[in-house]
């Protein structure tokens, strides 16, 4: 039998029970339809007759980005403009039209419209134009019966009020683009709403991007709000507080826009901490927030100092003469050299068939390291790497730091370059041959570095080999990203602290190279080394005819490097300065460097402890933004204007004290610092 | 008597005669509720939608026809080919969407998208259909017999699930679960899965991470996301509620018509129909679909072979499935999973899988007294 009766029967069981579920399934549909259409019919019909349910989106106000003392960095300020919402206009053209008659609305806005209305939900609101005047508002509010799905809304626009000063840190937020909304994030879509592009904007983009509410509200006929049904309030985002000095870094800009083009940064020497760090020339991120016009465009992009970049992290520079430290600390550990080694500056080197010059022409005569870094002799430098060979000065550059990326969060940063025979060998497949050890010891040849680079390396020289890491968030919200814990790195002391009495005597020397920019104040004194780093070589002939560096075009000329350090007497802060060829290292950039220090020792951002958001759980809760039509707020952007504060006599230090809790104290160390500061 | 032979060799005139005229009927039936709905969704017009799906709707049925004269020993012998043609189209639109950046589900065939998870329900139903057949009952209690439907079924599930697409997958182990039990599986099977997957669930949400949770949460609750499901739903059954007894008239649905159902042309198609035609255009709709249940019930008994009696109780099957869900959905009585209503909703794939299944179920109507042997 091909069918015994049982399968029969089992199947037809199994038949009737699916088609008896099919069919109680059936009766539910029918049953909830009646439900719905005639039990409830009457309230839906109602609902739908004279009201219609709209939907009101309620945006998230954007997490704000301050500096450590809590000073903002990026705010939101409040702006009028004109929104459209397609479903209640027949034509958008026809509407956009009457509102041109009203107002000034460019061309391109209307067809960016147009084409954004085919693309979305028509019950979003689409922005048409934005920081709108009293005056514009009146007459839009006026004719607003003749412009049917038109309406005026107060909404956030971000605002930088350190504008470009800090640019590079904080970046800025833009209209998200194609790519952006594919993130299926429907705040994307509000009118206006804007995310981060670049800077810290980015880095925590959807931190402070928070979440949006919305309440469903009767509408009616005429589109006027009956009633509000429903109502889910917006999160905020969560605040950024930086370890960024705000006031530090607005006069670092300054201090910057002396010369071309310029970048420095100041670092806390035992955390990583980044107070202030500046590229020059900048952009006003204000400008790319609200849209920049095509001549903006064209200038930004064009400019060949390239103001988009951040040169702090990106710029990669030989570090010339700011390099010695790393030599003299790789001679002391293989014992090529000690403190009291004496070699003999003729004003040149020779090695095999070449001549090797120091930068001073008549030579330094007898001179031992401290005396070779205070004057900045190469041949002493010269002479001793030959013995101590690439490798090894290569070992130490990058235990300070130098040769690769030091994970800033910010992103953007270079790896700079630590050549040694190995990466000869393996980039042009060839040997390394000594001469390349002799300019290699003085930061020139193949040797980069970024200025970030340099300030962690001085900071590591001068904290007694901690191997400290950039930073530069402290909290996002309530989130402690701090970081202080950092590893020893494997370097003796003693030869750490030989070479910080020769960046001591850089400054504070009378023969040192940077002795005219040394801080003159008790207390407050830096050490540091200069650079001059050539762009290219000094041909026989220049040196022959005497031309001076000033006289080649700019592209040409040197660049000025220092690396600084304050106080000497127990380091806290260090610096690094790097001119885009400023010439000289001593007259260039090591004023630039005593400015820093100076100012970063009186603010002492380090004796302060940021702040976490405090979230307050009410005002976590925003109220509708679109109700809020208090008074205009929209201030025009006060620039800060830069004072250099008046010399302070180090006891009011104290006062400052009392306003801001004193930092966690890490180490013994730094404990003893503070009270070093506060308390002698 | 005609059942005491068996007839391998019928005509294309015998065949066109047997074709069930009744199911025929239904399907454009049900077709012309959507192409009437479509063209009121536009605004009294036929672009851009209606014409669309007539075009569509026309060659499907065409299609349809040649499936339902196609020999059913043709389709045994190819089930396995197809299945496996499904799952590498599966794997294809899997690796294109890593290569594109984004999840694709479908491959572009010029006049359609094609989906290949809808097709693949189809596959699976009739693979299993294929390999129940001539199975004794006794073997089917055999756990070892299980192995490869359970093989089966998740190797398509587990292809959909990384789309990602949680919908599409359920639907399909519904499907198979549905095929195992009418094979004849035991009940304690069914009961063993449903108390072991209530005992997992817990388990397994310790180990999801934060976001996976929220997804899933997302899943189960989309009025959790105001811009998104939940405003629909609230708009959909408005747009029903409100059309009452008798429905507000062709082309007169407020709701709808202004714009507040994005997606009403493809998956909220059955709130425009009973806003406009009120409750008694609803519980048409629903007799329709209750008749086409009815036939493919009578096929899958009256059919003489083990696969055409499962293979016509799982297309019915499948199409239950996918009006339940819809239908619920844009009541309100389920969560939202995006699933289109079979022939009457705007789009190709979901047009073609289901008159491929009709077509499979009418084949094995006029073929129901063919031998097939394993």
């Amino acid at each position: 039998m091909y069918h015994d009766d049982y399968s029969e029967k089992l199947f037809s069981r199994r038949a009737f029970v699916i088609g008896g579920l099919q069919l109680c399934g059936l009766v539910i549909l029918g049953v909830r339809l009646a439900w719905l259409q005639i039990a409830q019919g009457k309230r839906y019909k109602m609902l739908s007759d004279k009201n219609r349910i709209n939907i009101k989106i309620l945006p998230p106000p954007r997490g704000e980005i301050v500096d450590r003392f809590g000073v903002p960095l990026a705010v939101n300020n409040q702006t009028y403009r004109v929104l459209i919402i397609p479903e209640q206009t027949d034509n958008i053209e026809k509407s956009l039209r009457a509102l041109q008659s009203v107002i000034y609305v460019e061309e391109e806005h209307i067809d960016r419209i147009l084409k954004e209305a085919s693309k979305t939900a028509k019950f979003i609101p689409l922005r048409i134009k934005e920081g709108l005047s009293w005056g514009d508002v009146a007459r839009v509010e006026v004719r607003l019966p003749d412009l049917p799905g038109i309406f005026i809304d107060v909404g956030d626009i971000r605002s930088y009020p350190y504008r470009d000063a800090t640019a590079h840190i904080v970046g800025y937020v833009r209209a998200a683009s194609k790519e952006d909304l594919e993130d299926n994030d429907p705040v994307l879509r509000l009118p206006g709403f804007r995310i981060g592009k670049t800077g810290i904007e980015k880095v925590y983009d959807k931190e402070m991007r928070g979440r949006p509410g919305a309440a469903e509200v009767e509408v009616n006929v005429v589109g006027r709000e009956v009633r509000e049904l429903k109502r889910k309030d917006p999160l905020f985002g969560s605040r950024v507080t930086l370890s960024i000095d705000g006031e530090l870094q607005r006069i670092t800009q300054e201090v910057l826009s002396e010369h071309i083009s310029a970048s420095a940064v100041v670092m806390d020497a035992y955390s990583g901490a980044i107070y202030a760090m500046a590229s020059y020339p900048a952009f006003d991120p204000n400008a790319f927030v609200r849209g920049l016009t095509k001549e903006e465009w064209a200038v930004i992009s064009e400019d060949p100092t390239h103001p988009q970049t951040n040169k702090a992290v990106s710029g990669q520079y030989p570090p010339g003469s700011t390099f010695k430290m790393i030599s003299a600390l790789a001679g002391l550990e293989k014992g090529t050299i000690t403190r009291d080694t004496l070699i003999f500056c003729p004003g040149h080197y020779e090695y095999g068939k070449s001549r090797y010059h120091c930068w001073k022409r008549g030579g330094h005569g007898y001179v031992n390291l401290e005396k070779a870094l205070q004057e900045s002799c190469d041949t002493f430098f010269y002479e001793m790497a030959v013995e101590v060979g690439i490798n090894a000065i290569a070992d130490m550059a990058r235990r300070f730091g130098l040769g690769d990326t030091l994970g800033l969060e910010l992103g953007g940063e270079r790896s700079g370059l630590i050549p040694d025979e190995a990466w000869k060998k393996k980039t042009m497949g060839v040997s390394w041959y000594p001469g390349e050890t002799i300019i290699s010891s003085i930061g020139q040849g193949n040797v980069l570095t970024t200025p970030l680079q340099l300030a962690v390396m001085t900071a590591r020289m001068v904290n007694g080999g901690i191997g400290v890491k950039p930073w530069i968030t402290g909290y996002v919200g309530e989130e402690y990203l701090e970081r202080r814990d950092w590893d020893k790195i494997d370097v003796n002391p003693k030869h750490l602290a030989l070479v910080r009495s020769g960046m001591d005597r850089v400054v504070n020397n009378r023969k040192g190279t940077a002795y005219s920019s040394r801080i003159d104040i008790e207390g407050m004194e830096m050490g540091g080394k200069t650079g001059t780093s050539q762009v290219q070589r000094i041909t026989a002939e220049q040196r022959r005819l005497g031309i001076k560096n000033e006289d080649l075009p700019w592209r040409q000329r040197h660049h000025a490097l220092f690396v600084g350090y304050a106080p000497i007497s127990d380091p806290r802060y260090v610096c690094a300065v790097v001119v885009e060829h400023g010439i000289g290292g001593s007259t260039a950039a090591a004023p630039i460097a005593k400015i820093l220090l100076e100012q970063t020792q009186r603010r002492d951002p380090a004796g302060t402890q940021m702040q976490p958001e405090i979230i307050d759980k009410d005002k976590k809760e925003s109220k509708t933004r679109l109700e809020d039509f208090s008074g205009q707020n929209n201030q025009e952007l006060e620039k800060p204007s830069f004072t250099i504060p008046p010399k302070k006599p180090k006891m009011q230090g104290q006062s400052l004290m009392q306003d801001f809790a004193p930092a966690p104290a890490p180490t013994q160390k730094t404990v003893n610092k503070i009270e070093g500061i506060y308390n002698d | 008597m005609q059942s005491m032979f068996r007839e391998n060799d019928l005509g294309i005139a015998h065949k066109f005669a047997r074709i069930n005229w009744g199911l025929v009927l239904l399907i454009f039936c049900l077709a012309g509720i959507g192409i009437a709905s479509l063209y009121s969704a536009a605004g009294g017009s036929f672009d851009p939608w209606a014409s669309r799906q007539l075009v569509r709707f026309g060659v499907g049925v065409i299609g349809m026809f040649i499936i339902a004269m196609m020999d059913i020993r043709w389709w045994y012998k190819l089930t396995w080919p197809i299945y496996f043609i499904g799952i590498i189209m599966l794997v294809f639109v899997e690796a294109k969407g890593h290569v594109g950046m984004g999840a694709q589900r479908w491959i572009d065939l010029g006049f359609i998208h094609l989906q290949p998870s809808e097709l693949m329900k189809i596959a699976v139903i009739m693979a299993l259909a294929r390999h129940f057949h001539g199975l004794s009952p006794e073997q089917v209690r055999r756990i070892q017999y299980l192995v490869v439907p359970a093989l089966v079924v998740c190797a398509p599930v587990g292809l959909v699930l990384l789309q990602p697409d949680l919908g599409t997958s359920l639907m399909i182990v519904m499907a198979g679960a549905g095929m195992v039990f009418i094979a004849g599986a035991p009940l304690r099977l069914f009961i063993g899965s449903a108390i072991l997957t209530m005992i997992s669930v817990p388990i397994i949400w310790q180990f999801l991470r934060d976001y996976q949770k929220q997804r899933v949460m997302t899943f189960i609750n989309p009025e959790s996301d105001p811009l998104g499901a939940g405003y629909h739903i609230t708009q959909s059954k408005i747009a029903i509620g409100s059309g009452g007894v008798e429905g507000k008239g062709f082309m007169q649905g407020t709701q709808s018509h202004l714009n507040f159902l994005p997606e009403k042309q493809t998956d909220f198609i059955f709130t425009l129909w009973v806003e406009e035609w009120g409750l008694f255009g609803g519980l048409f709709l629903l007799s329709l679909i209750f008749l086409i249940f009815a036939i493919g019930f009578g096929i899958a008994m009256r059919c003489r072979h083990t696969f055409g009696r499962y293979l016509a109780l799982g297309m019915s099957l499948n199409f239950s499935l996918y009006v339940f869900i819809n239908i619920s959905m844009v009541m309100g009585l389920i969560p939202v999973v995006g699933a289109p209503l079979p022939l009457v909703s705007y789009g190709g794939t979901s047009m073609l899988a289901a008159l491929i299944g009709f077509g499979l179920m009418m084949s094995c109507s006029i073929h129901r007294h063919s031998k097939v042997t394993r």
